[in-house]
Order: C-alpha cells, then sequence, then structure tokens
C-alpha cells in the first residue's frame, strides 16, 4: 500500500451513510475508491454536479460532463446538475458535510496554505476557499513532508493563506492529527511509527492523545 | 421577435476595444467556441475578461490571450496557461484572482441589482485586504462586490429565437449567472429550436437575458486534461 492509498483508505472511514462529499483534485479524489460497502455518499464537485460516477472509458468521454479537475466522469442514477452560483450556494451555506483537500502547508493554528507560490507559481484558489470557509468539516490529505524532506505542519503557514483557522483534521501516510483550540493533538499513528517518530518530521508541537492508536488501514 | 444572428462574425462585430466582457464556461467546458474565434478574428484589443479560467494554451481563451487581446483578467484559477503565468510574473498582464463562489456570486448579483453581499470565504487572507469586513452573528465577513460587464459571451446546448436557453450537463457552470450580468449578452447554441419546443419548465436562462443569438458553426470542444495530455506528448516528441 503506498502512503497516498493509506491516506485515501483511511478517509474513506470517516464517510458515513447521506454524506454529500467534496473532495479536491489529486489525492482526495481517490477517496472515491474506498468507500465503505452499505454506504451512500454522494460526491459533489464545484463545476456543477451532485452524485459524480467514476471515470468512464474513453470511448464514452463526453466533453460536457467532466469534474472540477477537468477529467471525464460519469452520472449515477439520482445525479443532478446545476449552475456555477448555486454550487457554491450549497458549499458556502454549510450543506456539505465533508470537504478533503490538498495542502502545502498547514499550521497549529488550523490555517491552511494551498494556492499560490508569491513569485512562483500562479495557478488560484479556485474554490478551495470557498470550500474551506462553508463546509462542515475539513479535512486535509497530503503527504506528511515536502519531497525535499521538509515539513508541511509548521507552527505558522509562510505561504498566503486559503483560509484561517479552518482546518479541522490532517491526515497524512504516518498519522491523524485533530486540530483543536489547544493545539495539533495527534490520534493516530501508521504501523510501525511512533509519536516520537512523526514529531521529528513535524515543525509544530504536537500533543499526543491519551488515546493514541493504530490507524485502522 | 427575432435575436438570431446569421453568424459569431456577424454577433460581435459591434464590440470595442477596451471592453469588459464575461466568457462563460468551466476549462474548456461550456466555452463559447465560436463566438472566442470570431472576437479573435475581430482582432480587438485592451480587453478586460472576466471567466473562471483563461482556456488553456492553445484553445479557448488562450488564444485570445495569445492574441494580445487582453490587458486584465479576473478569474479563480488559471493553472492550465504557461503563457498567462508568464506574462503575470513578467508584469505583462493585470490577473486578479478571486474564490470561485465569491466569483459566481458577483455575477449574479450583478445580474440581480444586489451591489454588493457579505460572504466568510477568504476572510483572513490576502483576498479581504482592504475590503470592508463585519461581524454578522459570531461570524465576521468581508464585504464582496457586484461584477458587471460590457458584453456576455456565453455557451448553451439549444436555444431559441427568443433567448430562451437550456444547458447540457456540466457545461452550464457560469454561462447562466453570465447571461444576466452584462449589457450586451450574446448566446451560440448548438441547436435552434421554435419557440415552445423547449419545454417552459426547463428553460434555464429566459430570453429576456439575451440580446443575441448564434447557432455554432461547429464544435471541436476538447477535453481539455486529454488536450493537455496530447499537447504534452507533442512537445515531449520534439524535443
Amino acid at each position: 500500500m503506498t502512503g497516498k492509498e493509506r491516506i485515501a483508505r483511511r478517509i474513506a472511514l470517516e464517510l458515513q451513510d447521506g454524506f454529500y462529499v467534496n473532495l479536491g483534485i489529486g489525492l482526495p479524489t481517490m477517496i472515491t475508491a474506498y468507500v465503505p460497502d452499505g454506504i451512500d455518499v454522494v460526491f459533489q464537485s464545484e463545476n456543477g454536479m451532485l452524485g459524480v460516477g467514476p471515470a468512464p472509458a474513453d470511448a464514452d468521454a463526453d466533453p460536457d460532463l467532466i469534474n472540477a479537475g477537468k477529467q471525464p466522469v460519469s452520472e449515477l442514477a439520482g445525479c443532478s446538475f446545476f449552475a456555477s452560483e448555486e454550487s457554491f450556494a450549497m458549499i458556502r451555506g454549510g450543506h456539505m458535510d465533508m470537504s478533503v483537500l490538498g495542502a502545502m502547508q498547514v499550521d497549529a493554528q488550523g490555517d491552511l496554505a494551498n494556492w499560490t507560490i508569491p513569485g512562483k507559481m500562479v495557478k488560484g484558489m479556485g474554490g478551495a476557499m470557498d470550500l474551506v470557509a462553508g463546509a462542515k468539516r475539513v479535512i486535509v490529505a497530503m503527504e506528511h513532508q515536502t519531497k525535499e524532506g521538509g515539513s508541511r505542519i509548521l507552527k505558522a503557514c509562510t505561504l498566503p493563506l486559503t483560509g484561517r483557522g479552518v482546518v479541522h483534521d490532517i491526515v497524512t501516510e504516518l498519522c491523524w492529527i485533530v486540530v483543536t483550540p489547544f493545539g495539533l493533538v495527534l490520534t493516530e499513528v501508521a504501523e510501525g511509527i511512533s509519536a516520537v517518530d512523526v514529531q521529528a518530521r513535524t515543525e509544530a508541537t504536537l500533543l499526543v492523545s491519551p488515546e493514541l492508536r493504530i490507524m485502522p488501514v | 421577435m427575432n435575436k438570431v444572428i446569421a453568424s459569431a462574425d456577424v454577433a460581435v462585430a459591434d464590440l470595442q476595444s477596451g471592453s469588459t466582457i464575461m466568457l462563460g464556461g468551466f476549462g474548456l467546458c461550456g466555452i463559447p467556441e465560436n463566438l472566442i474565434a470570431a472576437v479573435v478574428r475581430l482582432g480587438i484589443t485592451g480587453l478586460h475578461t472576466i471567466s473562471n479560467n483563461m482556456g488553456v494554451d492553445g484553445f479557448g481563451m488562450g488564444l485570445m490571450l495569445e492574441a494580445g487581446m487582453i490587458a486584465s483578467h479576473m478569474g479563480s484559477y488559471v493553472g492550465e496557461n504557461r503563457k498567462l503565468e508568464a506574462m503575470v510574473l513578467g508584469g505583462e498582464l493585470d490577473l486578479t484572482l478571486i474564490p470561485q463562489g465569491t466569483l459566481a456570486e458577483r455575477i449574479r448579483a450583478g445580474g440581480a441589482g444586489i451591489p454588493a453581499f457579505y460572504v466568510p470565504t477568504g476572510l483572513g487572507t490576502i483576498v479581504a485586504e482592504g475590503k470592508e469586513t463585519r461581524t454578522i452573528g459570531e461570524r465576521e465577513y468581508v464585504l464582496e462586490q457586484a461584477l458587471h460587464a460590457d458584453v456576455a459571451l456565453i455557451k448553451a446546448w439549444r436555444g431559441d429565437r427568443l433567448g430562451n436557453l437550456v444547458y447540457r450537463k456540466t457545461a452550464r457552470n457560469f454561462n447562466p449567472a453570465m447571461a444576466t450580468a452584462a449589457t450586451l449578452t450574446i448566446a451560440e447554441v448548438e441547436e435552434l429550436l421554435e419557440p415552445g419546443e423547449l419545454d417552459p419548465d426547463h428553460i434555464v436562462t429566459p430570453g429576456i437575458y439575451v440580446d443575441r443569438v448564434v447557432v455554432g458553426a461547429s464544435y471541436r470542444k476538447p477535453i481539455e486534461s486529454k488536450f493537455i495530455q496530447a499537447k504534452l506528448a507533442e512537445k515531449g516528441g520534439k524535443t
């Protein structure tokens, strides 16, 4: 199992029957493959669709039917289409049970940075700022460290923010961290990894939960 | 009443350099590709564009960018344009990035007679810098202003000569809101039907918002993820 797969599998366990969920582009989208049996989840795509189905065969790809990552998707029975302002009314209005996004940096205050690197990268925030401002629960799904081995979980973000105090949970291939008013609380570690190992790869100070457990994936 | 114009070129012939133009679409999905081609042929310059994205290098609004027609742009995501990124970093183009939901609502407000509104989005980020904030209840909000344009170029699936429009699947996106928020709204459609043929219960954009209707001469409709993959492969093959 790769680190990314572990992250996706673990977050999938948080899904509950009847949830409406928006998944960010990339790693978060992998979660759709691990929805537990017997649970009905409706995936939203912010370009205007509820009930997003899996990628179709190339021959069936419809240019009028894409997800927010601009990839072809399919329709599940009971899906619906709507315009952008309505899509974001449901996001901003608190109707999404969960939003899972990637991050470049997260910090001890639950601040998130994932949209720009000044002077280097011009991409834009897309719908990320709206999602973190409106979803009932915001989960950051990301690899624990940068490619160069630097920490992404910081005392304070250094990049321009996507949202301030918006993250509820941080899930990496090493652990589950809950953002609390008292700081970051380590609640789960991957098998073979200790709390000391996680702290060694994390700039922010982690409080270790008295109920620390092994990630159930 | 007949809003149908013979061709995309005729429909955009009176557009002016320096105008503010909204363009519908999300990525390359639901973009007015025939109207964009006509605007490129018209050759006007100094345009201020408002659109969620900027097409890609080689298609959609990317063609307007490459033709040097755009002076400034407002959108939420422009990650698929190498040329745009280079122009912005080089100070050649004035880019304003706006959260996607705020962008959609600012356009909706522009068409709905609402001059400004409060949202939680972007609070505590550079998006909120210089903007009025206000605490309502227990939460702080940012005041966002409505957007209006001289012209909206939009794309629908089917329409009639009265300007009633329906859209297809996720190609709806920003098109209906933009139709309401411009002084002149030009819609291109894939199919033109007789008044009464569209089910009145299914009409998404009522004709009151639409000034001109054009039947698109042809549709290429590339799928963006595949278009970019193909371009990369082509570039890889050359080097």
